[in-house]
């Protein structure tokens, strides 16, 4: 084969497939401690451990929750922390079978002599790192790799060494028992009608996979974590029939049968959008050899900051709130959401222009 | 970027998914003059146009065999025949549900600096010949890239010319409404193991389908044609259920779902060891987003060549042999050839000759 089969393959292909539970998906919780720090202070909660370790405990007790959710991305941090009560949060998903995962990237640098076009940074020690990820619970890795659209972007140099990192990233994450998301995000800002999001995302996803070839990477051991395909941020919206319709074409174009599931980026869609959209796709009419479900960030803990505002008295109702995004989710993973889970909240938009994590 | 999309856009797709129906698949006739002589010396036959008519005749006038196939590949020369009654060879495939296929590429030629590796060329004028051959009929369109297994091969340099020869090919018939069938050949000789080919054949098709990607090209509207994978014909055989093991899962890892079928081809296998292959591939209970068939040459024809020996009163005897393999092929896409077909004389022999040079 040209995939290398090292000793955890048995075990990547397992939990890559379980990762891929229609009805379930991933909670994207990695968010770096600057990063979160925006979001906390956004609802005026100071950025310190505890108040990190708070929001997170709010996300993995939430009752219910968990059953919507075949996977959690952590952040370094949250992998060693606990609840109140001491137990570790790593013990929390395991019991509820929720696989803990790891972002591993250390963020986008730029590419000298492009246009803001960039790079992803955090080769050094991977291999040692992933070793003691996975002695700690974790048993897959995220890592963003990001494009974007412009008059002369993304260049052929940025497609490239993005998906070479994305390929190298995740060949030695399957060396050491981690199953690899691949995430190749393109922006969605700029002024680009869909048919342009669609010819990108897949020259961007061929590079990918032949990137992944030749990197010897087991494809069944793997995840895709891309965008939709949608219109620019700055294009008129289009019904989530059409960005299903060019989003699911865009990847069986590009995306071989092999991979076992497809969990997309939310990428600055309000909560409702994003659902919907995803319910749209498992909606559609047509062969689709990989499910297709989620791995929201901000998807699915906007409301749910909101209405936790950093108060423990708001904690049961924020709990609520996440749940209700989560069975939202994992309904439209089956194409069965009919809408009507959105607050006032659900349905305000996340995009950032230039977003950085 | 993404793909052009041709005029022709719907009817490709149109006619890439009715090539892949389920039941049916593609008689590969389009032996060019110098091989069919081959097959027709191998039976004492001379190699005159008239003979080389009378057997396509004899193959594509057999009662009840065109309800099994979908498209029959065709050189130049057939392209423009007819019958003995003056009924054109297009005519009487359409009329029985078949599309005309036209195989437009001329031949390999030794890549400079390699241990004897190729590329295939036609890309001269391709377009205008194959508007030509779209006006005389042809829906889909062949050409065949070679590679080979060894110490060194194959090289980067042959696989990445090969890929491209093939996607530019590939581009120029979807502007000319032609369906192209791609086709990158791995060599069977050798003495390399079934993992070796398998390693091999995802390379090869990976660096194909980025190449597609490259150039355009419209899945929706293409097929593909590779070998299966196999030992090396110097290395044990194994089972066929071990075949379609690796074959398959050979391809879900580099095809594409858009790709709407793949058309096996024989490459030296037996009629019988070929049908059964491809059966146990369908059979396999694992995610096959395309459907599997046949794009046969030398697995369809054999025993209807012994049979008919060149002689019209042995051509009853050799079309009941072309239907019986006709049939046996279908069943196989269905997953349902119980491996009782009547095996006349050479349904059981090897096909292979080494260094296979059409």
């Amino acid at each position: 084969m040209s995939a290398f089969v090292g000793k955890y393959a048995e075990e990547l292909i397992k939990n890559a497939k379980y990762i891929a539970t229609p009805g379930k998906g991933i909670l994207a919780a990695d968010e770096s401690t600057g990063t979160i720090g925006k979001r906390l202070s956004s609802i005026n909660v100071e950025n310190i451990e505890s108040n990190r370790q708070a929001l997170r405990e709010l996300l993995f007790t939430s009752p219910n929750a968990l059953s919507c959710l075949s996977g959690v991305i952590l952040f370094e941090e949250t992998l060693y922390q606990k609840t109140s009560d001491g137990k570790p949060f790593v013990e929390i998903l395991e019991e509820n079978n929720v696989i803990p995962g790891i972002k591993v990237d250390k963020g986008t640098v730029e590419i000298a002599g492009t246009n803001g076009e960039t790079t992803t940074q955090g080769f050094d020690s991977l291999g040692a790192r992933c070793q003691q990820y996975y002695k700690a619970g974790a048993r897959f890795a995220k890592w963003r790799a990001v494009l974007k659209i412009g008059p002369n972007e993304p260049s052929e140099l940025a497609i490239q060494q993005n998906a070479q990192g994305l390929a190298r990233y995740a060949i030695i994450c399957q060396e050491n028992g981690l199953v690899p998301i691949v995430e190749p995000e393109v922006l969605t800002d700029g002024p680009h009608d869909i048919k342009k999001c669609a010819a990108v995302t897949e020259t961007v996803l061929a590079a990918v996979y032949k990137a992944l070839n030749d990197h010897h990477v087991l494809l069944e051991g793997t995840l895709l974590k891309p965008n939709m395909v949608t219109p620019g941020s700055d294009s008129p919206k289009v019904a989530q029939e059409v960005i299903a319709q060019y989003t699911v074409t865009a990847l069986r174009r590009t995306v071989p049968p092999a991979v076992p599931g497809i969990v997309f980026l939310s990428g600055g869609q309000s909560e409702e959008e994003a659902t919907q959209n995803l319910d749209a796709m498992n909606k559609l009419e047509v062969l689709k050899p990989w499910t297709l479900s989620f791995s929201f960030g901000r998807a699915l803990q906007q409301s749910t900051l909101k209405t936790w505002a950093g108060k423990k008295a708001n904690v049961g109702k924020a709990q609520e709130a996440f749940l209700s995004r989560c069975k939202a989710n994992s309904e439209a993973t089956l194409g069965k959401y009919s809408g009507g889970s959105a607050g006032g909240l659900a349905s305000e938009s996340l995009f950032v222009k230039g977003y950085k994590y | 970027m993404s793909c052009f999309i041709s005029k022709y856009a719907d009817e490709l797709a149109k006619n890439a998914a009715y090539i892949g129906t389920p039941g049916k698949g593609i008689l590969a006739a389009d032996e060019s003059t110098g091989t069919i002589g081959k097959r027709l010396s191998s039976i004492n036959v001379e190699n005159v146009e008239d003979n080389r008519r009378a057997l396509r005749e004899l193959l594509f006038t057999t009662p009840g065999a065109l309800q099994y196939l979908s498209g029959v590949i065709l050189f130049e020369e057939t392209l423009y025949q007819k019958t003995a009654s003056g009924k054109p060879f297009v005519d009487v495939l359409k009329e029985g549900g078949v599309l005309p296929g036209i195989k437009v590429d001329k031949g390999t030629v030794e890549l400079n600096g390699t241990n004897g590796e190729t590329f295939t060329q036609g890309l001269d004028g391709l377009a205008q010949r194959c508007q030509k051959y779209y006006e005389a009929g042809a829906r889909f369109a062949k050409w065949r890239a070679v590679l080979k297994i060894s110490a060194n091969e194959p090289t980067e340099l042959a696989i990445q010319e090969n890929a491209n020869g093939l996607a530019m090919y590939a581009a120029i018939c979807q502007q000319c409404g032609l369906v192209p069938i791609v086709e990158p050949e791995i060599l069977v000789d050798g003495s390399h193991d079934i993992k070796k080919c398998a390693a091999v054949t995802e390379r090869v098709l990976a660096a194909c389908y980025k190449a597609l990607n490259d150039h355009h090209v419209m899945l929706e509207g293409t097929l593909l044609k590779p070998n299966m994978v196999t030992p090396g014909s110097d290395s044990l055989k194994v089972a066929p259920e071990v075949i379609a093991e690796y074959t398959v899962r050979a391809l879900q890892r580099t095809v594409p779902a858009a790709v709407p079928a793949i058309v096996f081809l024989s490459g030296g296998q037996s009629e019988e060891e070929a049908t059964l292959n491809l059966n146990a591939m369908n059979k396999l209970q694992t995610k096959k987003p395309w459907s599997l068939s046949f794009s046969f040459g030398r697995a369809l024809q054999q025993s209807t060549l012994k049979a008919w020996a060149g002689k019209e009163e042995n051509v009853k005897k050799a079309q009941d042999a072309f239907l019986v393999r006709c049939k046996a092929n279908s069943e196989a896409t269905l997953g349902t050839y119980k491996g009782d077909a009547k095996i006349s004389e050479g349904a059981a022999e090897s096909l292979h000759v080494k260094d296979y040079k059409y």
